[in-house]
């Protein structure tokens, strides 16, 4: 498997100009003058800033107009490392790049490019306004890359579908040693559990009603546990088999602590039967049993709180997350999967899907990080002792309409129901935050 | 006879993106990479620096065994192909066996021109190609003491300056009435002159060499300029003689199309050897430089493997960069070194007491092309505010002022 790189981030609103890192750079690079810098922040002349700096590229064009092997993208950093004595000055590479990232300065006589400063970059360490990070996110994707993945090649989810990445990506992580169950919804009907007597996966699966999922994995689980076997026990269920007609099974099993993980992958709709509303559609929303006409205009209540609903039966772990935040939600995984060995784990997963709500395919993770961006989707985590923390609070959200206007099912509403939604979303916030007891939160994570 | 699904000729920049390339979507189908020179592969634009000795020649392989090992290709030097039978799909060789091929990549680059001048055939001579020659040049250079260099474009250059810094009395003779010219406008070949004669260069520009006698070059003023050592630089041509009787067609390169096919379905050329379209003008022409041959060779590769994410070449734009006596020359796009198109603009700066030069040429809000001298640019983002025809008509006036810091904003919020 191909290897991740760690790599210096912009966010350009953030940026004021104040020229920090570039100073921090020619500290830590050597030089005499801002000209000197690896970095260079540009005022875009309309009052923002912009940035030149070296991408170190996959495919790197200074590396491939390198006449004299003097630029090698390095193996084990992905920086673009730069051999001094094997450079020959003929600028070719300032040829290739295309960003500005490897320029010759004539103060200092030859081309110099960003090396992120061997993994602690200084000028991230220098930014005061967080206009500038190091993501080490990528790191994710190789210790995951390297596992095994639980499930067939050639699932046959929707194009641009996120319940297919987070089924791969959180099998990978909880291994071999698992049995699954899929109850009715898109997961089993990409071919998880098979066809004509085929399997779709790797780890024994099974396809329960949609009324008793929690039932039976409890039933399982407490077999193992009674044969002295500690095998993981997870249901990967959609939002209808979860926040309807799953519940009560699924609210006795949270009540008695059966030693259950459950993931709840909610994309608001019974999708793959033909984008039906469930009990977690948000209002206003299209679907085909809330459609929008001359009286009606989308979903007319509100959508359950499912991840609430669990926190007030005091599961062992509840917890939100969202595929934008990678980082995020394995900590969450890891953390649901050890809780899980003698209590109720309780993920919620928000999951934009593209066929049913009416956005490009590869707009997935973008519609998925406006979520939380514009706070219409907190994450959050709950535990009994520790009570309820903002895992990745969002101190200025971005406007709703910004989440909103990207979606298709939401493209008739009015200004009316954009202002109740914005209302709804502000309440569920104040709500959550009042079960917050936890003060010293852990710093954000990119 | 060997057989290859991918016979790639040619051990240099085109050649090894197209291995590359094909590796990235074919990790089975073989692969052979056929040379005819002996050494490992390296640029002939790191040559001039052999000759200097700032490269040592032990060190500007481009890839090594351990690569081709890692890579399965099969590396194969010393084998020069001499024909081609397109319809039985066969390469002949001499010093290896003929191989036959799934797809054919030509990426033999281009060879010195020697002009028909009177009595060159009677001097011992040399040519700054290969690895080779650039060794027996820089022998020879340190046995002499007069050098003559025939061709002021920028493999002569290079090696005017290398010969200048190890010592030797230099004439340069250029027909045309500047050095570089198709490069440079004659203000900015003006500045590069200067650096010139003030390294006691003589410079003959405007002149031909009629004759070579022995021991000095005749020009058509009556001139002569003495020499104990010669260097033809007065041009290249593709390398294209083995193509007879292939059916392949050619005209000063062997024509291709927007993914570098030939005319014959299967057979592919990329780099100095190929013809292929142009950016700014109408047709086809032969690029002749690394960028270029860097870009046509991995979409050869692209094409050969049938990689969906090919996308067609969108031509060729003029290019180049240039350092001499610790500065910097940079030329790219169109309009800056010959007559203003027509609807162009051209905006000049000078400033003497830096040495510096700028033109830029616009024409219907978008960049043609530029020039500098000593002026701090990124040609690569230069490239890109042709390739993409950015509309500057929003920055116009700041984008005149400070080409480096507008060019810089628009790229990072185009990658954005
Ligand atoms: C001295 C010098 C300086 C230069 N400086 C610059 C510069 O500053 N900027 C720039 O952009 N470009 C420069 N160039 C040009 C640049 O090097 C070429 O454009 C580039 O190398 C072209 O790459 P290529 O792969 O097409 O062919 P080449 O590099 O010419 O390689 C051709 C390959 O094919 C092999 N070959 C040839 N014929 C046969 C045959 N019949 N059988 C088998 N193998 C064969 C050769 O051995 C060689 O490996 C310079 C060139 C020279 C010589």
């Amino acid at each position: 498997m191909g290897k991740a790189f760690d790599s210096i981030v912009f966010h350009g609103k953030n940026c004021d100009g104040c020229g920090d890192c570039v100073t921090a750079c020619v500290k830590a690079k050597g030089g005499s003058d801002a000209l000197s810098s690896r970095i260079k922040i540009l005022p875009d002349g309309a009052g923002g800033f912009e940035l030149a700096l070296c991408r170190q590229c996959g495919e790197a064009k200074c590396v491939m107009n390198c006449p004299s092997g003097a630029l090698t993208k390095n193996g084990d950093s992905g920086v673009i490392d730069w051999a001094d004595d094997k450079c020959v000055n003929c600028l070719l590479c300032t040829v290739g790049c295309a960003y500005g990232g490897i320029t010759y300065e004539a103060q200092i006589g030859h081309v110099i490019k960003c090396d992120q400063c061997g993994g602690q970059p200084a000028c991230v360490a220098a930014c005061p306004h967080d206009a500038l990070a190091f993501s080490t996110i990528a790191g994710i994707y190789n210790s995951y890359g390297d596992k095994e993945d639980m499930f067939a090649p050639g699932l046959s989810a929707c194009q641009g579908c996120n319940s297919e990445l987070l089924i791969r990506h959180t099998m990978r992580r909880i291994g071999p040693n698992a049995v699954v169950a899929a109850p009715p919804g898109c997961i089993p009907g990409m071919g998880t559990v098979g066809y004509n007597g085929k399997t779709g996966a790797k780890v024994p699966i099974f396809h329960p009603l949609l009324t008793n999922t929690s039932s039976m994995l409890a039933g399982i689980r407490r077999y193992y546990e009674r044969q002295g076997r500690d095998v993981t026990v997870v249901a990967l269920a959609g939002d209808g088999g979860t926040v309807d007609v799953g519940f009560q099974a699924l609210s006795g099993a949270a009540e008695r602590g059966e030693h259950i993980l459950y993931i709840c992958v909610d994309n608001e709709g019974y999708m793959n039967t033909g984008m039906q509303s469930s009990g977690s559609t948000n209002y206003g929303s299209w679907t085909s049993t809330t459609p929008v006409g001359p009286s009606l205009k989308g979903k007319r209540s509100d959508g359950k709180n499912l991840p609430m609903v669990m926190m007030m039966h005091n599961c062992a772990y509840v917890a939100t997350a969202s595929l934008s935040h990678m980082e995020d939600y394995y900590a969450k995984l890891d953390q649901a999967l050890e809780t899980s060995k003698n209590g109720f784990a309780y993920v919620h997963v928000y999951a934009p899907c593209p066929s049913g709500w009416r956005f490009h395919s590869s707009k997935t993770i973008d519609i998925c990080r406006l979520g939380v961006e514009t706070n219409f989707i907190p994450l959050w985590e709950f535990t009994p002792k520790g009570g309820l923390r903002f895992t990745l609070p969002t101190e200025n959200p971005r406007p709703i309409t910004d989440y909103l206007k990207a979606i298709g099912k939401y493209r008739h509403l009015e200004p009316a129901q954009i202002e109740h939604i914005q209302h709804l979303a502000d309440e569920r916030l104040s709500l959550l935050s009042k079960f917050v007891r936890d003060t010293g939160a852990r710093p954000a994570a990119e | 006879m060997g057989e290859t699904n991918y016979l790639v000729v040619g051990s240099s920049h085109a050649a090894l993106e197209a291995v590359h390339a094909i590796r990235m979507i074919d990790a089975k189908g073989s692969v052979a990479l056929v040379t005819r020179d002996a050494h490992l592969p390296y640029s002939p634009t790191v040559l001039p620096y052999v000759v200097s000795g700032r490269s040592k020649p032990e060190r500007v392989a481009l890839r090594d065994e351990a690569y081709f090992k890692t890579m399965n290709v099969d590396f194969v030097r010393g084998a020069t192909l001499v024909g081609i039978d397109a319809k039985n799909r066969t390469a002949r060789f001499e010093g290896q066996p003929a191989r036959k091929f799934d797809k054919l990549l030509l990426a033999t680059g281009a060879q010195p021109i020697i002009p028909p001048i009177k009595g060159l055939d009677k001097v011992p001579f040399h040519v700054l190609r290969s690895l080779d020659d650039a060794l027996g040049l820089r022998k020879a250079m340190g046995q002499a003491k007069r050098a003559v260099v025939l061709g002021a474009g920028l493999i002569g250059m290079h090696a005017a300056e290398n010969l200048v810094e190890a010592g030797l009395a230099i004439g340069i003779v250029e027909m045309q009435g500047q050095v570089l010219p198709g490069y440079f406008d004659a203000k900015a070949s003006g500045l590069i002159e200067k650096a010139f004669a003030a390294h006691k260069v003589t410079l003959k520009l405007g002149r031909k060499a009629q004759e070579i006698k022995s021991g000095a070059v005749v020009l058509d003023d009556g001139s002569e300029l003495p020499f104990d050592l010669l260097l033809v630089s007065t041009g290249v041509k593709p390398e294209l003689g083995y193509l007879e009787g292939s059916g392949v067609a050619t005209e000063r390169g062997i024509l291709v199309d927007a993914r570098m096919n030939t005319n014959v379905e299967g057979i592919f050329a990329a780099g100095d050897v190929a013809q292929a379209k142009l950016f700014q003008a109408e047709g086809t022409g032969v690029a002749g430089i690394l960028p270029a041959a860097v870009e046509q060779g991995r979409i050869a590769g692209m094409a050969m493997a049938g990689d969906r994410a090919l996308k067609p070449y969108p031509g060729h734009v003029s290019l180049n960069t240039y350092t001499f006596f610790g500065q910097q020359a940079i030329s790219v796009g169109a309009g800056v070194a010959g007559p203003v198109p027509a609807g162009a603009e051209t905006i000049e700066r000078a400033d003497a007491a830096k040495n510096a030069y700028l033109r830029l040429a616009l024409k219907d809000n978008r960049l043609l092309g530029a020039v500098g001298i000593n002026v701090s640019l990124d040609p690569g983002i230069l490239w890109q505010l042709i390739l993409r025809k950015v509309d500057l008509a929003p920055v116009m006036d700041r984008f005149q002022a400070d080409p480096l810091a507008v060019g810089r904003v628009l790229m990072s919020r185009l990658w954005r």
